[in-house]
């Protein structure tokens, strides 16, 4: 009689062990190889499929998953498929039966897992690769996301998602990009850029510019998740790394906190601080107190000073607005752009007064056609008792955005200020 | 309660993405587990594709079976209703439809009761 012992995976185990065995059979057989890497992912899950869901889930889902892509690299291997030309000690070793199944058996060892991870983090955020390119490639290799889900994800079509992947594997082919890990002069530059990556694919989860769903959790997940191996790595555990996981664990304490459930916006005043999820915010305490270690200050670590400060805050009162004033007055000097003005301007406007933050909110330039902006006029407007400027401001700002939870917002915001007068 | 069989053809997920297979594929076990607990499971098994196939007086061998993807057998399920028509309705539960999955229902020759 058929007994299972487990009915559940853990969630997103295909997911996270295609991007996994994608990195390693792409590791073992070129990166001009990824299509055929992604292939062999693709029969290994379809295989566990017809065979799990018969005979219920295998006692180490992983390793069953990893013994049948092995298999299939080998025979790939043996029936010469992959007509790879990358002189690396691997491929050598591939060439006789005696050492071919021992290193492809070696690669699946778990610190070469996370090695080959690492390999493919760094070859997807290659700087030559543009930038939307290098986030589509990582969440198709790395995450296992379909194009479909990308395309969802970013707002747009299939086929544009298909068009970046397409550029980011030209370039590859094109720049020569391997799996070889930098040579560590470049180490530190590249590091830069993988964050910068990694920094990006969180924002566009933490305010995601899809109509319908303001948070996309499963690309802050993602984006943790590959910088939690940054950190775990000792080549790329530098404490701007660490800096950056510790903003995105303040970031991401607030996530439940921050929509209603039909999924209207609330503002971090008007936030239930008890839904905040005191786990991640002590694990981002933690990851910023080791980032102290060594003289390096980046602008994560600023920016995790900043959010470390509101949820350090019990209530909105509470807030010091004074210190994170002073944090982005740093942050402003390395990190100089229009959106850091904007955020110092409204702490400038909490820390002194609104019309401090009007005056500062007025001096900045190139963002006209940002909703934020506008918004953060309004609201200063509104705090002063102009509404009839604060209501321009809102009307502009529900103009400048796509996002539905965010005009909800901004209509509340001016049903609000016509209720006073 | 009879013994019936359910036969698996076609389904095909293979367009689907990791996440949205491994959600399809939580859906049999939850199917498997309600069996189960209906104890009316009996067993079941997959089958490999491929395989090959033996004909004729001369025992010709060819490679795999004959039928078309579609058709191709994928497992069967061995469980217990009382009747055909309830065992219709339980093979109904079966996910694969949404992919084009095709669920035959056989019922198991008793030989103790001619």
């Amino acid at each position: 009689m058929f007994e299972q012992q487990v009915n559940n995976l853990v969630g997103h185990l295909f997911r996270h062990e295609a991007g996994k065995m994608a990195s390693v059979l792409t590791r073992l057989l070129g990166f001009n190889a990824l299509d055929a890497a992604e292939d062999i992912v693709q029969d290994t899950l379809l295989q566990a499929m017809s065979t799990w869901k018969f005979k219920g889930i295998p006692e180490n889902p992983s390793a069953w998953l990893y013994s049948v892509a092995k298999r299939k690299a080998i025979d790939a291997i043996r029936q010469h498929k992959i007509h790879e030309q990358h002189h690396s000690k691997i491929n050598l070793a591939l060439k006789s039966e005696w050492t071919l199944a021992p290193t492809v058996n070696n690669l699946f060892l778990e610190n070469e897992i996370e090695d080959a991870q690492l390999r493919m983090i760094y070859a997807c955020c290659h700087p030559s690769i543009p930038y939307e390119s290098q986030l589509a490639l990582t969440l198709k290799t790395l995450c296992g996301l379909s194009i479909a889900e990308i395309a969802n994800s970013f707002l747009t079509n299939e086929e544009t998602i298909t068009k970046r992947l397409y550029r980011a594997r030209e370039k590859i082919r094109i720049e020569n990009i391997t799996l070889e890990a930098p040579v560590p002069d470049h180490l530190p530059g590249r590091l830069d850029a993988v964050l910068h990556s990694l920094y990006l694919l969180f924002n566009e989860g933490y305010n995601s510019s899809h109509p319908d769903q303001l948070i996309r959790h499963d690309l802050c997940e993602e984006a943790m998740r590959l910088c939690l191996l940054l950190v775990n790595h000792h080549l790329t555990s530098a404490p701007k790394t660490k800096a950056l996981l510790a903003l995105m664990c303040f970031q991401a304490s607030r996530s439940e906190a921050r929509l209603r459930e039909d999924g209207a916006v609330i503002l971090l005043k008007d936030q239930d601080r008890s839904r905040w999820i005191r786990p991640l915010i002590e694990r981002g305490k933690m990851y910023l107190e080791k980032a102290a270690e060594g003289d390096d200050i980046s602008e994560y670590h600023i920016e995790a000073a900043i959010a470390g400060s509101h949820a350090r805050a019990a209530s909105f009162a509470e807030t010091d607005w004074n210190q994170i004033l002073q944090l982005y007055t740093v942050l402003v000097q390395i990190k100089p752009s229009p959106i850091v003005e904007l955020n110092m301007a409204i702490a400038a406007g909490y820390a002194i007064s609104p019309s401090a933050g009007l005056e500062a909110l007025n001096k900045i330039e190139n963002l006209q056609d940002h909703y934020l902006y506008h918004s953060a006029l309004g609201d200063f407007y509104a705090e002063l008792g102009n509404t009839e400027r604060a209501g321009l401001s809102y009307h502009r700002a529900m103009t400048l955005t796509q996002s539905k939870a965010e005009k909800n917002l901004l209509q509340t915001k001016l049903s609000n200020i016509t209720k006073i007068n | 309660m009879e013994k019936y069989m359910f036969i698996f053809l076609g389904g095909d997920p293979s367009h689907l993405s990791p996440d949205a297979q491994q959600a399809h594929m939580q859906k049999w076990f939850d199917w498997v587990q309600k069996l189960t607990d209906e104890k009316r499971y009996v067993g079941g098994e997959a089958l490999l594709p491929g395989g090959k196939t033996i004909t004729g007086p001369k025992k010709v061998v060819t490679d795999g079976p004959f039928a078309e993807s579609k058709e191709v057998v994928a497992g069967y399920f061995v469980v217990l209703a009382k009747s055909l028509d309830e065992a219709v309705d339980i093979a109904k539960q079966c996910p694969d439809y949404g992919l084009n999955g095709i669920v035959e229902v056989r019922e198991v020759m008793k030989f103790d009761n001619p």
